[in-house]
């Protein structure tokens, strides 16, 4: 995984409430056997016309977040489906960072898996974020994970809030089945202590 | 119940690292597991317990014609890798000539593969359904999969506990979907988010296994990470004989240990909610997320009766694309096609509910019914009791078991515009086709929108 660094970015608004998995990547495109590749059926739907060119009226084919990197939008990002999918079409398309007041739980998780930083905010704080992107389209923010931070010309500075183990992991681009399999030792002990408890359990 | 399994799950508490949680059991289907595997080749890992894992292909198989080749090439490759997959690592695989193929979530309890008591888990958000048995289930992301093959384990954050409780008698009519959209109606989709549910109650109590298994399984709809039923009678009188429940003196271990697991009384929940079932109607969606819903004797609402700017908003946008118009009686809405299947609706309880209806009827004119069974086993025992024969007689198409229109990846879709009368979870925009409008019912109320072409209160019928 690609370590997370502090970074200076354009800041794209997508001002909608409950975008689900199945907006963020359609299901035509789930039968890949790759994890790479999505980022050109991001929102597929809304981004392209029938005839398969660019949507003018979708927000992120607005010429001024071209690029990109950070993500504003609106509450209960990422709700329905666990695909993990979603986060990577996120990720290949370029964002590295989501800013909302909320998102779906497996979500959540699947970001800090794929290298992305979910940040929360509250409300009266996103509609300021939010302002600040509209009338300055292209404005650019500063995010500091490791002083959790992110700066704004625009003087809406915040902290945010993240676990701390979450944030070493973003921080080292640490891969979570090797921090696990530091305890392996520990999970050999359970396992045989749990086959005496429950034998029934196991299928032979 | 959540905490007893919880702490009976966790292997260690490492510092600085979220806990590990124990995984007992692994399901696993062909869309969300081919990149994990990949993982684990590069990383040069091996699955850790080939025997917790149970795999089928679900997701994008046709389900006419099961005896060509798939058609689309793109998903024949995916069939294809986890055939591969599965050889590789010596798993049990239910392919599409297994006589126990079927939607993940319905083959895994035919099998009694899940028991009370057990962390379960599955590329997929609607592992919620085995909550059913009392066992804690919850629905992973790729990455996780492949976390769980190596593992066996999984980092967790504790979640909170919410406890549901539906008191008094579910009328006639109404079913274990119509409590599960009631609920969501009443907690909202982001309501259960942090949550595992605990439902319980009278209604709870008189629901079948199958019933339990449609509530749990939209768990994840009202955004809770997992949903449990305590275990009871059903539970054990369902489970013993199957194919992987424990067996003689193994059987007598497990239910003392089964019979420990339900919250014990006063046991406090970080949130409650209280629903009186003789107060749920048949739920019939009107929007594009399952928490807008109404009872079918209602109307569709006006954006302008909501308070809250979030969800006038939506309603106004949910409106626009399933082209309605506010106040229209739901009654009035004509469908266009009616789906019945999914790991919501898809067993053999759904299939008689819906038999029940639409015997001696006919598919209206200008609709399309397709009944998908959620398995193969649900296929032949509904074939055996007559009911395959009453659908066919009433003009539905009988089909081979898969997801389907669930989530239309395999070629059963809507076409733009079309609107459907669906048994399945999500009425999400674009869910089962491009520009498709889905309505969220029960098998019955399903079954009753085929023969009128329209949704009917089917209380009302005699
Ligand atoms: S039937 Fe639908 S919800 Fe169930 S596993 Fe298949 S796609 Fe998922």
């Amino acid at each position: 995984m690609q370590p997370y660094e502090k970074h200076q970015s354009i800041a794209a608004l997508m001002n909608r409430s409950n975008v689900d998995t199945d907006q963020i990547i359609a299901k035509q495109f789930l039968k890949k056997v790759e994890r790479t590749g999505f980022g050109i059926h991001l929102f597929h739907d809304w981004r392209y016309l029938d005839d398969g060119t660019d949507n003018p009226e979708f927000e992120l084919n607005n010429p001024a977040f071209k690029g990109a990197k950070i993500l504003v939008t609106g509450d209960n990002f990422g709700c329905g489906s666990s695909r993990e999918h979603a986060p990577w079409a996120i990720a290949d398309y370029g964002f590295n960072t989501i800013i909302s007041t909320s998102y779906a739980d497996i979500f959540y998780n699947n970001c800090f898996k794929n290298s992305i930083l979910p940040i929360v905010v509250d409300k009266a704080r996103l509609t300021d974020l939010m302002q600040e992107i509209s009338a300055n389209q292209g404005v650019q923010f500063t995010v500091d994970l490791k002083n959790q931070q992110v700066k704004t010309p625009g003087g809406n500075d915040f902290t945010f809030q993240i676990d701390p183990f979450r944030k070493e992991n973003l921080l080292k681009g640490l891969d979570d089945i090797g921090s696990t399999l530091k305890n392996i030792d520990q999970i050999d002990a359970y396992e045989v202590q749990h086959k005496q408890r429950y034998p029934w359990l196991w299928v032979s | 119940m959540y905490e007893k399994i919880w702490d009976s799950h966790l292997v260690c508490e490492p510092s600085g690292q979220a806990p590990l949680l124990y995984v007992d059991r692994h399901l696993m289907h062909e869309v969300t597991s081919p990149q994990a595997f990949e993982g684990l080749r590069l990383a040069n890992r091996k699955v850790r317990n080939p025997h917790s894992i149970l795999a089928t292909m679900d997701h994008c198989v046709p389900t006419k014609d099961r005896d060509k080749p798939i058609a689309d090439p793109i998903a024949r490759k995916q069939v294809d890798v986890m055939a591969d997959n599965c050889r590789e690592n010596n798993l049990n695989l239910y392919d599409l000539k297994n006589p126990n193929n079927g939607v993940i979530h319905i083959v895994v309890p035919e099998h009694g593969f899940v028991h009370p008591g057990m962390v379960a888990v599955c590329g997929d958000s609607h592992t919620a359904t085995h909550g059913a048995f009392g066992a804690l289930a919850f629905g992973i992301g790729t990455s996780e999969v492949e976390h769980v093959m190596a593992t066996q384990c999984l980092p967790q954050k504790k979640s909170k506990t919410m406890l549901v409780r539906v008191d008094g008698v579910l009328s006639r009519y109404c079913t274990a979907k119509d409590i599960t959209l009631a609920i969501i109606g009443k907690i909202g989709t982001a309501g259960g988010t942090g949550y595992v549910i605990e439902y319980a109650g009278e209604a709870i109590e008189a629901l079948s296994m199958e019933g339990r298994m449609t509530l749990c399984n939209m768990a994840i709809e009202a955004g809770a990470r997992a949903g449990l039923v305590a275990p009871d009678q059903k539970t054990y009188d369902y489970l013993q004989g199957r194919e992987y429940a424990p067996k003689e003196q193994a059987w007598e271990q497990a239910l003392a240990y089964w019979k420990s697991l339900p919250s014990d009384d006063g046991a406090e929940f970080d949130t409650m909610v209280t629903l009186d079932a003789a107060e749920i109607a048949p739920q019939v969606t009107w929007g594009t997320s399952p928490e807008q819903v109404v009872s079918v004797n209602s109307t569709v609402p006006d954006p302008d009766s909501f308070n809250d700017d979030g969800k006038r908003l939506a309603c106004e946008q949910a409106l626009k694309y399933m082209d309605l118009k506010p106040n229209t009686r739901i009654t009035d809405i004509p469908i266009e096609y009616v789906f019945i299947g999914s790991c919501t609706n898809g067993r053999i309880e759904d299939l008689r509910s819906a038999a029940a209806v639409a015997k001696g009827t006919k598919v209206a004119d200008g609709v399309t019914a397709i009944l998908v069974p959620g398995s193969y086993q649900v296929k032949q025992q509904a074939e055996q009791e007559g009911l395959a024969k009453i659908f066919k007689d009433a003009g539905w198409e009988w089909r081979d078991p898969g997801c389907s229109m669930c989530l239309a990846m395999n070629g059963d879709e809507l076409k733009s515009g079309q609107r459907c009368a669906s048994t399945s979870n999500r009425n999400f925009e674009g869910r089962q086709g491009k520009g498709g409008r889905t309505h969220l019912v029960s098998p019955a109320m399903a079954a009753a929108a085929a023969a009128a072409g329209h949704f009917v209160d089917i209380r009302d019928m005699q």
